[in-house]
Parts: structure tokens; sequence; C-alpha cells
């Protein structure tokens, strides 16, 4: 069974900085990390493998530093690894990000089951499985907390609501996983080692990918920010209570019984 | 004027979801938020109905804000499956080119609503808190927490329609009902066949009530990423039962796997409007502060004096929450041996 991962690097604090112009992230310079549900999609997908057998490709978006993600997904053990790096596909919202992903997802050609995290650290907004899902015609099956595989079928226990889902679908399929989904296994420093020494990332350009230039990267968002800007939430001024733990402690349970907040509670 | 093509496209389109035979209460806030829409852009409100046995509930959408109700009734839309409600949505949108489609940020919606904008090549724009009309230009500005401490961001789809965007449950006010309000209903086929459908639901299992409600809940302490560790966020959890109160947290401890997403407070959480919070080692970056602004008493435990969470809290302490919060734990506990 071929599975192709989606992972993307993720800036490691939530201090980054943007392009005043186009309103767009500068991710080139930020540090990174990987993902962290990433990493338990990866995972999913190791297991898979060790079940089932065949092939995984770990394939991400990014400037040439996200190489580093990669390089992690290889020591952990997914068999080929492929970055989408153009200047063309920066600045890139969910829609035509998922586009190139889909380009590429075509260009590697040989897969049974995608499988994504929910969503990413810092854009949180779990819509490139679901896009991905939809331009490459797939059904998609989200926030997974477990996967099995049949023969040709897929089945996931779905998390919702105060509740969870069984569902099925046939491969092809696109999974998006929680992060409770499994404990991702930690690469050992041989490993990691080999990956830089002796592994390659894959670096596909726009060139590679082929398809509508038009869809690729900011001028092919439909979304654009229009502005961003600087807020902090302000209201009226604060009290700070002073002195020692025990001091501040009874000043503030004070408060609250002043206000009437612990009403009902202790026989009080 | 609305850029060029887009003038064509009318219209403030709200997707219901349901269950139970009731509507999820975030549709009809979204339905309140879409008549303020509509009426900036002398513009209909449509509900979109889908699921089987549902018509009752399409009067009740008209009493919050709907000028129009599509109902797509049928057996094949009984459980919340994509490709289903993906078809359904897609077919009314193309006959009736909307310019605004809202749909509430539940498990689902976050589900569909991306679909829908790859299927119609348009723009989606997830968990926004404010959204305003540009009159000038007909445009949508759909307002959320952007990427980093303290940045908002205005987002809009100039150029591709519907403007999909996204909100969570408890972001819009819901608004009185009005049951004087007339509408139309509009039922329509569903022309799709079992058969047809790759996905298949197995099983659905509720866990019932007694989870978390957060968002009725008079009182939360919140943990913060300040808190250190599991043992640490322990205490947050015993603060908050002998206060009575539920707990809520912020991403990052989430990630530390103290705590699940269940409890998440803010733009990408919930929203709660408590009589009292108190954050324990919360820093007030922007993203947790949009879920719980409208907190009437916020008290802020934190030791950086200049975090942000002391520019919106009633009451501080600076210090370390593993010192702090044993103190209130015994405080509270004496508390109770006194009465």
């Amino acid at each position: 069974m071929d599975i192709i991962v989606c992972v993307k690097q993720v800036p490691e604090t939530s201090e980054i900085g943007w392009d005043p112009k186009t309103g767009t992230l500068l991710r080139e310079g930020a540090g990174g990390i990987l993902n962290p549900t990433d990493k338990n999609a990866l995972e999913a997908a190791l297991q898979l493998r060790e079940e089932h057998g065949g092939h995984i490709t770990a394939l991400s978006m990014g400037p040439p530093q996200a190489e580093e993600v990669l390089r992690e997904a290889l020591s952990m053990g997914v068999d080929r690894a492929v970055l989408l790096s153009d200047s063309l596909l920066a600045g890139a919202d969910t829609l035509s990000t998922s586009y190139a992903l889909g380009l590429a997802v075509k260009k590697v050609a040989r897969y049974d089951l995608i499988l994504c995290s929910k969503e990413s650290s810092d854009g949180m907004t779990a819509q490139v499985g679901p896009q991905l899902a939809e331009l490459l015609n797939l059904p998609q099956l989200t926030y997974a907390t477990e996967i099995a595989v049949n023969h040709n079928r897929v089945r996931i226990k779905q998390r919702l609501e105060g509740g969870f889902r069984i569902l099925e679908t046939c491969l092809p399929a696109l999974i998006t996983v929680e992060r409770g989904i499994n404990q991702p296994r930690i690469p050992p420093m041989d490993s990691i080692l080999e990956t830089y020494r002796d592994r390659e990332v894959q670096v596909w350009g726009a060139e590679e990918l082929g398809g509508d230039k038009d869809h690729f990267g900011l001028k092919g968002s439909p979304t654009q920010a229009r502005s961003v800007y600087s807020k902090r939430v302000k209201r009226g001024q604060v009290s700070i209570l002073e002195g020692e733990p025990d001091e501040v402690a009874r000043k503030l349970i004070g408060i609250l019984r002043q206000r009437d907040l612990l009403r009902g509670l202790h026989g009080t | 004027m609305a850029p060029d093509g887009m003038g064509k496209y009318r219209g403030v389109w709200v997707s219901i979801e349901q269950g139970d035979g009731n509507p999820a209460r975030v549709s009809l806030e979204l339905l309140g938020e879409g008549r303020t829409l509509a009426e900036e852009l002398g513009a209909d409100v449509t509900a979109i109905l889908i699921g089987e046995g549902v018509s009752a509930i399409a009067k009740e959408l008209i009493y919050y804000g709907a000028d129009r109700v599509i109902i797509a009734d049928n057996p094949i839309a009984r459980d919340y499956r994509t490709e289903v409600y993906t078809e359904i949505i897609v077919e009314q949108v193309l006959k009736e080119m909307p310019e605004i489609l809202l749909i509430g940020a539940t498990y689902m919606g976050r589900d569909l609503a991306p679909r829908l904008s790859a299927r119609l090549h348009t723009g989606c724009t997830a968990d926004c808190t404010e959204l305003h009309i540009d009159k000038e230009m007909r445009l949508l500005v759909a307002t959320k927490p952007y990427f980093g401490r303290n940045l908002m961001a205005d987002i809009i789809c100039p150029f591709h329609r519907p403007q999909i965007v996204t909100v969570r449950p408890g972001v819009m006010e819901l608004k009185a009902q009005d049951r004087g309000r007339k509408g139309e209903l509009i039922s329509v086929d569903v022309d799709l066949r079992e058969e047809d459908v790759k996905i298949k639901v197995l099983d659905t299992v509720k866990s019932g009530p007694g989870g978390v409600s957060l968002e009725e809940a008079d009182k939360v302490v919140v943990g913060g990423m300040g808190v250190g560790n599991q043992a640490g966020f322990e205490m947050v959890k015993e603060l908050a039962h002998l206060l009575g109160a539920e707990v809520g947290t912020t991403s990052l401890p989430i990630d530390e796997g103290w705590i699940s997403e269940d409890y998440k407070i803010g733009q990408t959480g919930k929203t709660i409007r408590p009589r009292l919070y108190i954050g324990c080692g919360v820093s007030g970056a922007i993203q947790h502060a949009a879920g719980m602004i409208n907190s009437e008493l916020v008290v802020a435990i934190n030791n950086n004096p200049k975090a942000d969470i002391f520019h919106f809290a009633d009451y501080g302490i600076i210090g370390d929450v593993n010192q702090i919060l044993p103190a209130l734990i015994t405080e509270l506990s004496t508390v109770d041996r006194k009465n």
C-alpha cells in the first residue's frame, strides 16, 4: 500500500514577521519545526506500512529551508521526500497550496492513501486536507483517531463534538488525523545522521509541477490579506495584588467572596 | 462598485447544521449575523437546510432571520456526509449565485467549507471573529487573529464567489427570534443515489451529557504554558474544582499533552462569557483573548509583568504560578474548614 503524507514546516514560536505590502508571512529566515500533528500522520503511515507493506512519500511545500522537516520525516522512516519550492509558489493561500500539492500528488502517481494532519499549528484552518481531496476527486475522512485498512477499504474512527462516528470508504482516499491517534516514534540518532549523510530530498519547482501557473502562489490565491495590523486587547486598568503568595491568595479569595463568586461553595 | 464580473452575485446564504430535530445554535447565530450583512448589501438571507425529516425546522430559521429556506429533505442526507452536502449545496449555489456563504466552524462545518471552496474555486476564510461589508466594493471583509502575537488581519476574496467564511460557535451573538417574520420555503429534489456515495457511516456514538460545557460556564480557570508541566496543570484543575469552575486552556498545553483539545479557549477553540475568569500562566495572546474577552471579572496570574494579559485583567498577581496556585488552594480549603 503506497502512502503520501503531506507535512509542513511551521514557525517555532508565534513571533513571525509579515510583509506589510502583501500581507503574507515571511517564512524565509524564520526558525521552523515540523508541524507537531504531522508526526502523528507520519507515524500512522509507518504503522500502515508495517502492516501492509508499500512505500511512503513525504511531501511538503515551502521555502528551501523546509527541507529540514522532510529530513525529519526521512529519519522517522519514510522512503522518499519531495519539497515543492519555487518563488512562484510563495504567498499561497490554502486553495493555492492545495492546487500545487495536488499536482505533486499526480506526479508521484502511485498512492492508495494520502495522510495529512488535521491542521497546522500556525494557520490552524484545517482546510488543505479537504481542498486537496476535492482537487484529486478523493473521498475525505477527517479527524481520524483510528485507521484500519482491509483490502481496498479503509475505516476510521472520526472524532466529533461530543462523540465519534465510524466511517468507511474505498481506496484511494484522503485522511486527516487527530493528534491523539498515536504516539509518534522518536528517530534514533544514527538514523538522523544517515538522513543527512546519505539521503536525498527531491526539490520540485513550478516547471516540474506543470499545471496552470495562474493558480500558483499569491497570484493564484482567491483570498488576500487586505491589511494586517497589530491589535492589543485593552480594557480598564489592572489592580496588582502585592505580597507573598499566601498574602495575595488571601486578598484574591477576599475579592471573590466580596463579589459573591464563592457563594454555594463549602457552605459559604 | 463590485469588482469586475462579481456584480451578478447576490444574497447571503447560511448553511444550516442540524441534529436530533434541532438546528445547531451556531447556525442561528449566523442567520442573525447574515441578516446584518444582508441589510448592508440590500440583499436577502437564504438558509440552506439539508437532512432527513428536517422540514419542521424551516420556520424557526425564518424567525431567526432567513428570508428564504431551501430545503433538501432526503434519506440520503440523514447523516452528514461531505460528498452529499457538497453536491447539494454546489448545485444550488451554481443556480442562484449567492455572494456570501456563512458556515459554522464546527467539526462538520470545517469539513464542508474547504471542500465547497475547492469545488467552486473560491476563497474560504476560517474562524473569523468579525464580519463587515465594504459597501464601496461590495465585498465581505472577514477579520481574524493572524499568525503571530497580537496581529489581526482583514481577509477579502475580491474576484471569486461566493465568499465563504466559517465562524466558531459563540462568536456571534444569538439574536432574538421574531415569530412574526414571514419567509419563503423552497423544497428541492436531491438527485443522488446511495450507490454513488463513496462514504458510508457505519456507526455514530454520542458521549451524551456530562461533557465539557465551557460556553455556559459561570467560572473558568485557565491553565496556560506558564504552569510549566503536567503537575502544574493538575493544580489548575484542583483550583477549578474548589471554585466550582470549569477548566480551560490555550494551544500550547494541548500540544504538550497536558489536556485535550476540548478545553481550548480562543479563536480556534471555544468562546466563553463567564462571570469569573482566572488565567494561570496565560500570556494573553490575541488568539486566546478573542475567546474570553467578554468575561466579566478577569484575574491573571503570571510571572512576567509585561504579559499581555495584564492589559485586560481586572486583578493581576505577578508571581510564579507554582507558588501562587498552592497558596490559593490552601486558602480555599481553609475557607472550607472555617465554615
